[in-house]
């Protein structure tokens, strides 16, 4: 008789060992207040609209504040005050510029508890993850392009450069105050100012950090926080003092800014879509590669533009591949963000549930098998099992589109050029995962994917040092790095 | 006694290595400012057409970019000495046909001196170019001290197929700084010379015909630009929009169309072609995507 396998644990032994008790982090020392109005000009307004949304926990639907829609009048209220605020700023000795981002990673850093426990309750993002990942990077990204301000000369050799003027940025709701970060840091650094829309579910630590401008005494003016929905946003992009519009969200909206500044001169960044994939060769470390296929794709309940949504196994190794994945993601906690166990917390809002639900229908009515590791989730509030769908083929919808969920395809090949195929047939650009312990395949293999980013032996790492962004449909432009420089100055 | 009579050149398309015509069997009329040596009659005194160029179509265009396409790849992995060799050899066979291009160019009605330096700027550009395409990933590129484990790396990558869309001003220079400063670089290209001057760009088509340039990493087809910016514009397998003509209206037009698969796209005002700008990596570097990688360090 065939000795069992070791590997294959039996599941009922994982029902005794890993049951966690709630360690929920406390929200006692988080004071929000019962509406937040516009930051423009360095201080809170109410909006000319009169108009309020509510900003909902996703994980239990309570209300933790309302937040100010901004009309187009507040829109040109704030572009107004940034504008005005440019012309000082971009005068300041650069030294000095710099020292006001390091102060504002400095005071993130203190605040950074604060500030996670608040993005978790507001996005559903477990507490590990923006404990540990989104804040810690908030602060490093301001850190970085501190240093940066008055060192401009060093990076465009033989060039000089000018600031853009200001800067309309318009950020997702899945790394809120991570995606503000990204925006601001390079934007500052390079002498210009900005009018920042956060996304209608996540204001509220892009809020919190307004108040942090004004503790760090960042000049009036030159951070504008304005609030509300997609009508915002439009306004935002058409305003004709607007010399540069950042964008990271969905490639259909990038489109559409794209189009919408068709002849004005605007300079603009996107950072869209995505659907990577992530290839697993035979002589992979397999134990290593169930957990990046892991992370790759339940990060942040896969509501990250570069996840590892698509799984490319070799067929030799497939088999026991996938057996280790599912019995890995059977052992997934999913559940209350703010419990420190988590590792999949609550989809971001009732809409973003619904849109992964279709697609999970689509996959099924489509012919895909599917497995989903937890048989029940959390009533209240929004929430998704861990999804993975096998026999699918390369024109499945669930293989085609951004899903933004936890939702994993899987497909299988047997030589590296199939590998590298099925990769690359899809119109965005933006990760691509492999996996072996061949380094002159990683290099081929990195190569040939057309990506952004590509991770090798690992997925989904991020470094304000690092440039970021896509190629094909998944964006234009880098964010991070000196290359995430070129978007906020001119050449001269 | 009888006047030997010249042999005129048929201009033609230049897509996937070969010379053809347009499939539209259309053509329009080149005139010139200047009359060339051998239009001598009353008639061609007084409506000089230099010559018949190709009114490209939209499926000559379909035809160029699935060549493009198709060539990019291999061009790309061709190591950066063999890509400066090539770019270099270029510039050798234009110095071997100076006089020929000097004397093309002055039928645009350019004074044979301004002519004569242009193909020089040309040549000289594509040496300046050439020896750009081993240099680029280190002066543009990056390793990236991040605060994990990790190695991590960035290097610029060609964008893929551009389309360019050449200036009526010096339209020899405009061609072939287009090619030496977009195609250095891995891409190829679907170039659309001047519409008023579009001869000499054509005949630089000969040039990169021996120059060990591989078939379809160049093309060239003329045209009416009103016409044939749309469809290529619009083109889903088109990577970059290169813009240097001087109308408004169409960068507008070729915005619009870049959005629908979120072309990259530059427009920048030619002038004469002699500016600082033209002559740059940085304009390499509109043309290049940047990639990061990352993998773990440790043992």
């Amino acid at each position: 008789m065939k000795p069992k396998s070791s590997q294959t644990p039996d599941p009922s032994m994982a029902e005794t060992f890993l049951k966690y008790a709630a360690a929920p982090e406390s929200t006692r020392q988080i004071r929000l207040r019962d509406q937040y109005g516009l930051f423009i000009d360095g201080t809170f307004r109410k909006p000319e609209s009169g108009q309020w949304m509510d900003s909902l926990n996703p994980a239990n639907e309570s209300l933790l504040a309302k937040v100010a829609v901004a009309s187009e009048q507040d829109v040109h209220r704030a572009v107004q005050a940034a504008g005005k605020a440019q012309k000082k700023w971009q005068k300041m000795p650069a030294r000095e510029r710099g020292k006001v981002l390091y102060r504002l990673a400095r005071l993130i850093q203190e605040r950074s508890r604060e500030l996670s426990v608040i993005e978790s309750m507001d996005g559903g993002k477990p507490i590990r993850e923006s404990r540990d990942v989104d804040i810690p990077l908030v602060a490093a990204w301001f850190f970085y392009y501190a240093g940066w301000a008055d060192k401009l000369q060093y990076a465009f050799p033989g060039r000089e450069t000018t600031p853009v003027g200001v800067c309309g940025q318009i950020i997702p709701w899945n790394f809120p105050l991570l995606m503000l970060a990204w925006k601001i840091a390079p934007a500052l650094a390079a002498g210009n100012t900005v009018v920042l829309k956060p996304a209608e579910t996540t204001s509220l630590t892009a809020l919190v950090f307004a108040d942090i401008c004004r503790d760090a005494d960042v000049p009036p003016g030159v951070i504008n926080i304005i609030t509300g929905a997609a009508a915002t946003g439009q306004a935002l992009v058409h305003h004709p003092e607007i010399k540069k519009i950042a964008f990271t969200g969905s490639t259909a909206v990038g489109k559409w800014i794209q189009k919408a500044i068709a002849g004005t001169g605007k300079k603009y960044s996107l950072e869209l879509g995505g659907k990577g994939a992530n290839i697993i060769f035979e002589d992979a470390p397999l134990d290593q590669a169930v957990e990046g296929v892991i992370n790759a794709i339940f990060f942040n309940q896969g509501h990250v533009c570069c996840a590892g949504a698509r799984l490319l196994v070799q067929e030799s190794v497939s088999e026991s591949f996938l057996r280790k994945l599912k019995h890995r993601m059977s052992h997934l906690i999913v559940g209350d963000p703010l419990d420190k166990n988590t590792d999949i917390g609550a989809i971001n809002s009732a809409s973003q549930l619904q849109r992964i639900k279709e697609y999970i229908n689509i996959g099924l009515a489509e012919g895909a098998q599917m497995y989903q590791s937890h048989e029940t989730v959390p009533s209240k509030g929004y929430f998704c099992s861990p999804t993975l769908f096998t026999d699918v083929s390369q024109s499945n919808t669930v293989v085609q589109e951004e899903i933004f969920g936890p939702v994993l395809t899987v497909q299988t090949f047997r030589t590296p050029s199939e590998a590298l195929e099925k990769a690359n047939n899809t119109p965005y650009g933006l990760s691509g995962g492999v996996w072996t312990d061949k380094g002159s395949k990683i290099f081929q293999a990195g190569s040939e994917i057309q990506a952004g980013v590509l991770w090798s032996n690992t997925f989904n790492k991020f470094d304000p040092t690092s440039p970021f962004g896509g190629v094909k449909e998944s964006g234009v432009g880098r964010e991070g790095g000196l290359h995430g420089l070129y978007p906020y100055i001119n050449l001269r | 006694m009888n006047k030997r009579l010249n042999v005129r050149k048929t201009y033609k398309n230049f897509i996937g290595g070969a010379f053809v015509r347009s499939e539209s069997g259309h053509v329009y009329g080149v005139t010139g400012l200047s009359i060339p040596p051998d239009m001598n009659t009353a008639q061609e005194k007084a409506n000089p057409i230099l010559a018949q160029a190709c009114r490209s179509t939209r499926k000559d265009i379909r035809e160029a970019v699935v060549h493009a396409r198709k060539a990019q790849n291999g061009w790309a992995s061709k190591t950066a000495y063999l890509r400066g060799q090539i770019i270099y050899r270029i510039a050798e066979m234009l110095e071997d046909r100076k006089a020929n291009f000097t004397e093309e160019l002055t039928w645009a009605g350019i004074s044979k001196r301004a002519a004569a330096k242009q193909v020089e700027t040309s040549i000289d550009r594509l040496v300046y170019y050439a020896g750009w395409t081993d240099k680029l990933s280190q002066v543009f590129g990056s390793v990236n001290p991040v605060a994990t484990p990790h190695f991590n790396f960035s290097t610029p990558e060609p964008l893929g197929v551009v389309a360019i869309f050449c200036a009526d001003e010096s339209p020899l220079l405009s061609a072939v700084t287009a090619v030496a400063a977009i195609c250095t670089g891995g891409n190829s290209a679907v170039l659309i010379p001047s519409q008023a001057y579009p001869l000499s760009a054509l005949s630089f088509g000969e040039v990169l015909h021996s120059s060990d340039v591989p078939p379809g990493v160049v093309n060239i087809l003329s045209g009416i630009h009103n016409e044939i910016m749309d469809p290529l514009a619009s083109h889903m397998d088109v990577n970059g929009i290169c813009n240097w003509t001087d109308h408004p209206a169409s960068q507008a037009l070729l915005d619009e169309h870049a959005a629908r698969n979120i072309k990259r796209i530059t427009h920048q005002s030619w002038g004469d072609g002699t500016s600082d700008e033209f002559e740059s990596p940085y304009l390499m570097m509109q043309f290049q995507e940047i990639k990061t990688t990352w993998h773990p360090v440790g043992y």
